[in-house]
């Protein structure tokens, strides 16, 4: 693990000799959770800056466990703002899933290890730096989404604990004095006008206000909401987050670049870098799905082999849809096709006798023989029953997003644009999608947010069920896993349609 | 001069004998010792043909005025200072070189200013017109200087119908893109479409204070301008945009009034905007202070700045040399000074052909035109670009001062 610390750190001479002084502990040490910080010293408040890397010994486990579950909350506050969320949206559901996977409580809790939690929060942030800096594309995405979220822990942190916070770090503000608000009180006055307060001489005297160069809230320059003197704003003291915010953002984005250059020292280190590829793939592929049924175990009712077609149409996401329809029109599907919708349909709760029906049937330009001996093997090798007996769980939305066979991935991500809107028109157009969805669509697939278009289609396409705009696939969450879709869909029809679910079945 | 294509014969003289190389170089340089303020510095060359060459990069001035005299451009632009030498661009990685330091530069253009200006349209410029610019360059020398906080601040006219704003500040250099960005957004108040009114106001009715005294400044140019200059609200068309500004049921008193008597001038008409506002009410009253706003509004409107957004933004943004020749009028890209920028008269400066028939005629005056090549790099101080080059080096004597103070103030402290 060595190198890794090395990477966070410039050389200069000095740094090193503290690493080396960091570091000299650790490595006698024979204990492998041992730490050189004491626990109530480390992390003395909730909100961190991450000026320092974590100088302490880690299991490999807690290096990727711990920056999974960050990614997936950096991933759901990028795919807020590619939706166009509000703040306050965008709070919450940032808030709901660090509660579940990310939780970090203030001092005020105290049933809780808070060291730990705020540990795993340290080392998170700095392993997912590694795996994020390797590009420009992916320092800024982590930067804006890592501000965002200082930003919503900051807004729901306790008053006190803030204030003790910004007490414990050196910030590069001064205090405006009462001469100096004198005498630039009408000025002041005007400049905050925009306040929701009434903004008059009282509210001026007792109001705080902090001078920092203006390159430090260029959020508020831009609006002209502050008054600007000789390079100097003057920044009233409920709008100090501004100035953290742009702190944040610029060290980090520093530190990043920084890390970039010394992550070559990381080559000497095998175990890790398929972690922080697999990390840095997170971002373009969303966050493996962390969905139960994609276990490999057959989640919910189970299906028979004459009900797909039934299914498909209603319920599958498109990838899924595209591979039933090659089967049904060509009667035939190569092995990576078979593989993906295989363990698919396995997960959504086919048996392989029913498998093998379905197969069977779907591939009736092959003899009985010729059947058996080419696919059936391999039918029940993805069902764990040969071979090295492995139970094969379903391909996640990352897996198909990042496959080596596009024509079996993601349509969203590998079909040309016109392909792919003539895909949904034809699939979707019966279920309610039009013409008129296709931009806010084909919008996102431009982003890159290829998992936010397919909850985009999972919410046109269930506005009948009351899904509604923003509502995603429950709470707001968004597809990652085409069985999740799939489950979640038939969920939605089960109530209404129940009888003639049963009569198609029949 | 005027239409007539330039000769590339004519470009090379200038560049041979008249460009001052020397005072480019101790310009971007900020100090005499090529650093990599300018041997990191990308230059761009536009040759005739619209052929367009990026990443060079050059180690002093001689280096520089060799190439420009080989290639012979129509005219160079200058970039940003890189982590590396640009000319070293295709031996790196594709994403290597990065931007790092670069002017902050602003850049008026006259053509944004078509739908206030009768007296000209699209590329043309005249006298009356150069008012817009100058009532800009006072508005925005001032919030630079007194609310940013930078003081090298160069004007440069741009050859035609604008002009060009270099600042050479560290802590200009050194600003981000985003950086850059907050101050265009800082200083735009005419939003980018043609027809956008401005929305300026914080909260209900305040100014903020930089606007306050962008006002102040431009009260009486709008007066002397708009009003009795252009006489703009003389049309229909620009009287009805006049009053977009004005609360609903004013403009519609003052609709009747205009109407029936199409003979008023726009002095005439400002008087009856001011008549409506005293008449509508108390002085203190609600719809007294937004008529006031209006009229606030409407002097912002018709005469603050207005900016080329895109070429302040960003870092690699390329500008035009000063001293570059405009390949349509001839005229030389000169320094301004922002006192005196009320009596430039864009006509009169210098066009190459003027400038080479000084030097010819100084030659057979003086008959030291037999003096040799070695001579010829300052045969600018016997033409009338000689105040021009002198501006510029006095500006860079100001800018060096400073940071040869800085390098002896970051001494003391070891």
């Amino acid at each position: 693990m060595r190198a890794l610390w090395l990477a966070f750190c410039d050389f200069t001479p000095f740094t090193r000799l503290i690493m080396e002084r960091h570091r000299k502990p650790i490595l006698d040490s024979t204990s492998h959770t041992s730490t050189v910080v004491e626990p109530h010293t480390a992390y003395p408040y909730r909100l961190n800056f991450y000026d320092k890397p974590p100088l302490y010994e880690v299991t490999l486990e807690e290096f990727e466990t711990a920056a999974l579950d960050r990614l997936r909350v950096l991933a759901e506050i990028e795919s807020s703002a590619a939706r166009n969320r509000t703040w306050e949206e965008t709070k919450k559901v940032t808030e709901t899933q660090c509660k579940k996977v990310l939780p970090l409580n203030s001092n005020t809790a105290t049933s809780t290890d808070r060291h730990a939690e705020r540990r795993r929060d340290h080392l998170g942030h700095f392993v997912l730096r590694l795996a994020f800096c390797r590009s420009e594309d992916l320092r800024r995405r982590f930067v804006k989404s890592e501000t965002t979220l200082f930003r919503v822990r900051y807004d729901t942190d306790d008053t006190r604990e803030k204030d003790a916070f910004l007490q414990s770090r050196a910030f590069n503000w001064t205090l405006v004095s009462a001469e100096e608000k004198e005498q630039y009180k009408r000025q002041l006055i005007a400049a905050n006008q925009h306040s929701r307060d009434k903004v008059d001489e009282r509210w001026l005297a007792n109001e705080p206000f902090l001078k920092v160069r203006w390159t430090s809230v260029p959020d508020l320059v831009e609006k002209r909401r502050v008054f600007l003197k000789g390079g100097y704003a003057y920044v009233p003291s409920k709008e100090r987050l501004s100035i953290l915010l742009e702190e944040f953002q610029n060290n980090l984005a520093q530190a990043l670049e920084m890390t970039s250059r010394s992550i070559p020292n990381l080559d000497e280190d095998s175990r890790l870098l398929p972690i922080l590829n697999n990390l840095s793939h997170g971002f373009i592929a969303g966050v493996p799905s962390e969905w139960s049924g994609g276990s490999g175990e057959a989640a919910g009712d189970e299906i028979k082999a004459d009900m797909i077609d039934s299914l498909a149409p209603a319920h599958f996401p498109l990838c899924m849809r595209i591979m039933h329809e090659s089967l049904r029109k060509d009667r035939h599907i190569k092995h990576y096709g078979r593989l993906n919708y295989g363990v698919f349909l396995k997960v959504l709760g086919l048996s392989i006798e029913e498998a093998l029906v379905f197969w069977r049937k779907s591939f009736s330009k092959f003899t009985d023989d010729e059947f058996t001996k080419r696919y059936k093997y391999n039918i029940r090798h993805s069902f764990g029953l040969e071979g090295k007996r492995q139970n094969y769980p379903a391909k996640s939305c990352q897996q198909l997003l990042t496959t080596d066979t596009p024509e079996y991935g993601c349509p969203y991500r590998h079909f040309s644009p016109e392909n792919l809107q003539t895909a949904l028109l034809s699939s979707y157009a019966s279920q309610g999608l039009t013409v008129a969805d296709l931009p806010e669509i084909m919008h996102h697939v431009k982003e890159q947010h290829y998992h936010v278009a397919c909850t985009r289609v999972f919410e046109i396409t269930h506005a009948k069920q009351g899904v509604q705009k923003g509502a995603g696939i429950g709470d707001g969450e968004h597809v990652t896993h085409p069985n999740e879709y799939a489950k979640r869909s038939m969920e939605l029809s089960r109530p209404k349609t129940e009888e003639s679910d049963k009569m198609a079945v029949d | 001069m005027s239409t007539d294509e330039i000769l590339p014969e004519v470009f090379l003289t200038y560049y041979r004998r008249l460009y001052p190389f020397k005072s480019l170089f101790n310009w971007l340089n900020h100090s005499h010792q090529p650093s990599r303020l300018f041997t990191h510095r990308e230059f761009a060359f536009t040759l005739p043909g619209d052929i367009y060459l990026r990443y060079h990069s050059f180690n002093d001035a001689d280096d520089l005025k060799k190439e420009v005299c080989k290639l012979n451009p129509e005219r160079f632009e200058i970039g940003p200072v890189y982590n590396a030498k640009p000319k070293d661009k295709k031996t790196m990685r594709k994403t290597a070189l990065t931007p790092l330091q670069r002017e902050l530069v602003f850049d008026i253009d006259m053509t944004d200013y078509d739908p206030v200006r009768l007296c000209c349209a699209k590329a043309d410029i005249c006298t009356r017109c150069w008012a817009f610019i100058s009532a800009a360059v006072k508005v925005l020398h001032r919030a630079l200087q007194e609310e940013f906080g930078f003081k090298h601040l160069m004007w440069v006219y741009s050859g035609r119908r604008g002009i060009h704003c270099w600042i050479s500040d560290k802590d200009a250099m050194e600003l981000t893109d985003g950086q850059r960005k907050a101050i265009v957004g800082f200083l735009t108040v005419i939003p980018g479409s043609a027809k956008g009114k401005i929305s300026v106001r914080l909260g209900s009715r305040a100014l903020p204070p930089s606007l306050q005294d962008a006002l102040d400044t431009l009260k009486d140019r709008f007066m002397s301008l708009i009003i009795n200059d252009q006489d703009l609200f003389i049309h229909k068309h620009a009287w009805e945009s006049l009053l977009e500004h004005i609360p609903s049921s004013s403009a519609s008193e003052l609709r009747d009034i205009w109407s029936k008597d199409v003979a008023k001038d726009s002095a005439d008409k400002w008087e009856d905007i001011r008549a409506q506002a005293i008449k509508s009410g108390k002085s203190g009253s609600q719809q007294r202070a937004a008529m006031q706003a209006a009229m606030e509004d409407i002097i912002l409107q018709y005469t603050y700045p207005r900016l080329d957004a895109e070429v302040s933004k960003h870092r690699n943004h390329l500008l035009k040399a000063p001293f570059c020749i405009h390949p349509k009028t001839g005229r030389v890209c000169v320094p301004i000074d922002p006192e005196t920028i009320d009596d430039f008269d864009p006509e009169k400066v210098p066009t190459v052909q003027q400038l080479l028939d000084e030097l010819d005629s100084a030659a057979s005056m003086g008959g030291e035109g037999e003096g040799g090549r070695a001579e010829h790099h300052s045969d600018w101080e016997r033409t009338s670009l000689k105040p021009y080059v002198d501006m510029l080096d006095k500006f860079t004597t100001g800018l060096m001062n400073e940071v040869r103070r800085e390098k002896r103030a970051a001494d003391t402290t070891w």
